[in-house]
């Protein structure tokens, strides 16, 4: 099945089984890896991207669902949002093994485009998809608080 | 550089001094003459390169996973050359047993029992002293001048009197020249720069932008993906397989009977997974273990009701318990617990134009995986070229003593004819089913007070599995019946108590069993720490100024403890509900107390906030250290919370994936405050310390809150029981 979509600005189109989850499809065909697998089954977040500018585990949505969508990675994050999750994120030194990170880091910028100051209930609220088994969460909720606060600045 | 790319070191040069520096060596690295940058890079010995566009490249032996030793050992040479943070890269190190060993682990090529900076603080020292002092020779040699004449400062080399400077990429070349120093002079530590400074971490850019390399995103030309259907029941070998439905799958290119498993060979991830669910095997369980985890759980609370093999002895400890004025007996039991990294195992193997093996995983043991894949592929040991990636956490999963995975990627390999390149990945259910769990056990606790409430029996029986039978570890690790990580922190503790025995029963099984983030210490410090705490609470004592009374010859360790007892103002009152709980535990030789304050909230303990109090020595990257007890911490919690993998009817594997095996989440991680003591004796680990204290200062908590001591985890299941 053919499926014409927007990735990080760039239309693509690839010609795969309807049922390949998206997570697939940037990894295998389009080899943008900053999207993980860690589950397969929408548990830990790692595969989080933005589509259509919100947070989806692409792990579990279908290509074919994808159709004309806008899809953003790790790799096409950018913008105040970004800029300010990557800084904070350097400020505290918040991936250890990082893994997970990416999944992180687009909850993140997706919080702070809707909610540039949020609440630690905001926070658990908004991550509670993402897994960190290393349990960066410290830093996270640091990090995420102090991109808030200088988008808001 | 890619981090895919490695080139293999020609040794030209052996030192044999005493000190750690032992082998000295350069490695031509001109091999790679379409690489400008790298035809004028120079390796002063096995540990640094300096290259003429100035960049200072450290050779890491221990894997980086998160526990930083990429930074860490970095920031040893940055340090002893004098170099600019901004210059500093870092890199693992290829296989090799004899130039890249870990003296403190074993002496072979591994990383654990948190001992990258244990093993490398002098090594990687020297290294950076020595690199330093041969740029220093080669810019004395270029100016005629006198090399004691000549200063090094962030990165830039300079002759003061008559005004000259370089950059190291200058002298990169030159310096090469000149001999290894073998005993170049260190500095004091009022001389570091940047150790006990904070760095930023080398590798925070390339994991926040999606840069950094795993093993899962390595891809080569014409690659297969292979994911390999296992049993579900431990022992288990494949009996028939009927793999027509999966082969008609678009993408899927060959399944093959291999000894772990079958195997989908897919064109692509999906067609491979696709494969596999359309497999039908039907398994050989004749030699299986097919009891549940409750029975093999029974047999050791069996085994722990009378005394082992003796691993620990002091004093006459049944008969003080005879004569105790006051008794207390405790049984313990603790589940199988999965490590379930975020990355689940994975490797890539290709062959080579010149017919040996590359090897792209994340290896914990590279001389250990090398020789596994030499042995299944027939290539010579040193024609397999490991190149250890940054791998997405371990907890201990990753450090196999056999390579069973190194060994079955490499079966994978040959299976499809031993020339296409293949990925072997691990799905989460593999990993949660696939074994290497940390091991159940059992134990007995009998403890004596004498009229004045004073601890004079302690008499402790562990039982568990070992992991290390036919492995290179067991004449090490296994003496006399005792496996010295079943029993660590049980063998001996931190309380002088005048009558003890610690012993212990080895019980094997078909269930593969591994080291686990901390390990022995998980169980033994949970069962010592809440013990404790009960007798010294039957003593009539305060459970904090009562261990101090008792750490006679554990000062390091007390000064945890009366940190964390003034940082968490130990003994203030709380709000209603809430309650503290303290624990210290010298694991890997650091030392750590912790304290918790806990409510509990449906059912269910909630940790408000840790405070956490640590001694390894010189404190190299203090954030580092802090972020390793916020992650030990987190990583002890959610397993003492939420955390046992069973076996069911026939031995089967009941959990599969996070929904049923549930990880700490955000709203469920603490705030951690975390001090570090000053210290001037060595440094010494991180990486697992952090966890043994967690488990039981929330039991010691939460046994306040309910009146109830919790013995068996996980704690949700105790509470609810």
């Amino acid at each position: 099945m053919k499926v014409t979509l927007n990735v990080n600005n760039q239309d693509r189109t690839v010609d795969v089984d309807p049922d390949t989850p998206l997570l697939w499809v940037l990894r295998d065909d389009m080899r943008l890896t900053g999207t993980k697998f860690g589950c397969g089954i929408a548990q830990c977040g790692a595969c989080t991207v933005h589509v259509n500018g919100r947070p989806r585990r692409a792990c579990v949505t279908p290509i074919a669902a994808l159709e004309g969508a806008a899809v953003t990675t790790v790799e096409g994050l950018d913008g105040a949002e970004a800029d300010a999750v990557k800084e904070a994120w350097a400020a505290f030194d918040t991936p250890q093994c990082g893994y997970c990170q990416s999944g992180q880091i687009m909850t993140a910028t997706a919080l702070l485009a809707v909610n540039p100051s949020p609440s630690d209930k905001d926070i658990d609220d908004s991550f509670a998809g993402n897994i960190c088994r290393c349990a960066t969460y410290v830093r996270i909720r640091k990090a995420v608080k102090a991109a808030g606060e200088k988008l808001e600045g | 550089m890619s981090p895919l790319d490695t080139v293999a070191p020609s040794r030209r040069t052996f030192l044999t001094g005493a000190g750690a520096l032992m082998i000295g060596l350069t490695l031509p690295m001109k091999t790679r003459a379409q690489d400008a940058a790298l035809s004028a890079t120079h390796a002063y010995n096995a540990f640094v390169r300096v290259g003429a566009d100035n960049l200072v490249t450290v050779i890491v032996k221990h894997i980086e996973f998160g526990q930083g030793p990429w930074t860490g050992l970095a920031t040893l040479v940055a340090d002893e050359m004098d170099a600019d943070w901004v210059q500093i890269r870092a890199e693992h190190a290829p296989a090799d047993n004899d130039l890249y060993t870990n003296k403190v682990s074993g002496g072979m090529q591994i990383t654990g029992g948190s001992t990258a900076m244990a093993d490398s603080f002098l090594l990687m020292r020297k290294a950076g002293a020595a690199a330093r002092a041969m740029l220093v020779s080669a810019a004395a040699e270029a100016w005629g001048v006198e090399a004691a004449d000549i200063r090094v400062e962030k990165g830039i080399i300079a002759h003061p009197s008559s005004g000259q400077s370089a950059t190291f990429g200058t002298f990169a070349e030159r310096a090469a020249g000149f001999d290894v120093p073998q005993e170049p002079t260190l500095k004091t530590p009022d001389q570091f720069v940047y150790i006990g400074k904070n760095v930023p971490k080398l590798d925070t850019a390339s994991k926040s932008n999606g840069d950094a390399i795993f093993t899962l995103d390595v891809y080569k030309d014409d690659m297969l993906t292979v994911v390999l259907e296992h049993p579900s029941v431990f022992g288990a070998k494949v009996g028939s397989v009927d793999d027509a439905k999966a082969r008609v799958v678009s993408g899927v290119a060959d399944v093959k009977q291999l000894s772990t498993g079958v195997a989908v060979y897919g064109e692509n991830t999906f067609a491979a997974l696709k494969g596999r669910k359309l497999l039908d095997v039907s398994w050989d369980t004749s030699e299986a273990e097919t009891r549940t985890s409750d029975e093999i759980m029974a047999e050791r609370v069996a085994a722990v009701k009378r005394r082992g093999a003796v691993a620990g002895e002091t004093g006459d400890v049944d008969q003080a318990l005879a004569s105790a004025a006051t008794t207390l007996e405790a049984d313990y039991e603790f589940p199988y617990l999965v490590h379930a990294p975020m990355e689940p195992l994975d490797a890539v193997i290709a062959r080579r134009d010149d017919g040996g093996i590359d090897v792209w995983m994340g290896s914990q043991a590279p001389g250990f995986d090398q020789q596994a894949v030499a042995a299944v592929t027939g290539v010579e040991q040193a024609q397999v070229h490991v190149h250890t990636m940054l791998a997405g956490g371990s907890f201990g999963r990753r450090a196999q003593p056999m390579s069973q995975f190194a060994a079955e990627a490499a079966e994978v390999f040959m299976a499809a004819g031993g020339e296409q390149p293949v990925k072997l990945m691990w799905t989460r259910e593999d990993d949660i089913q696939g074994g290497f769990y940390r091991p159940v056990t059992a134990h007995r606790m009998r403890g004596g007070l004498d009229a004045d409430g004073n601890i004079v029996a302690w008499d402790h029986v562990m039982a568990g599995q070992s992991f290390l039978y036919n492995t290179p570890f067991e004449s090490m690790m296994i003496q006399n019946g005792v496996d010295a990580g079943l029993v660590e922190g049980g063998s001996a503790i931190p309380y002088a108590v005048p009558n003890f025995n610690a012993s212990c029963h080895i019980l094997n099984c078909p269930v593969t069993t591994l080291w686990w983030r901390s390990v022995g210490h998980t169980h033994t410090g949970y069962t010592v720490e809440t013990f404790i705490d009960e007798l010294l609470e039957k003593g009539g004592r305060d459970v904090v100024e009562g261990r101090l009374a008792l750490m006679g010859d554990h000062q390091r360790l007390a000064a945890t403890l009366r940190r964390v007892a003034e940082m968490a103002d130990w003994g203030r009152s709380l709000p209603e509900g809430h309650a503290l709980g303290v624990a210290s535990v010298e694991s890997f030789r650091s030392y750590v107390s912790e304290i918790a304050e806990v409510s509990i909230e449906d059912g269910v303990p909630r940790v408000h906030k840790v405070w956490c109090a640590v001694d390894c020595g010189i404190a190299v990257n203090p954030e580092i250290i802090k972020a390793q007890m916020e992650g030990g911490i987190g990583y002890g919690l959610g397993a003492v919370l939420f955390n046992e993998l069973e076996l069911g009817e026939g031995g089967k594997v009941m959990q599969s994936n996070f929904h049923d095996y549930r990880s700490l989440r955000i709203a469920e991680m603490p705030d951690v405050e975390t001090s570090i003591i000053t210290s001037d004796a060595a440094p010494t680990g991180v990486g697992e310390p952090g966890t043994p204290p967690i488990g039981p200062a929330v039991a010691n908590a939460v046994r306040q809150l309910t009146g109830q001591p919790v013995r068996k985890l996980p704690m949700i299941k105790s509470l609810k029981a």
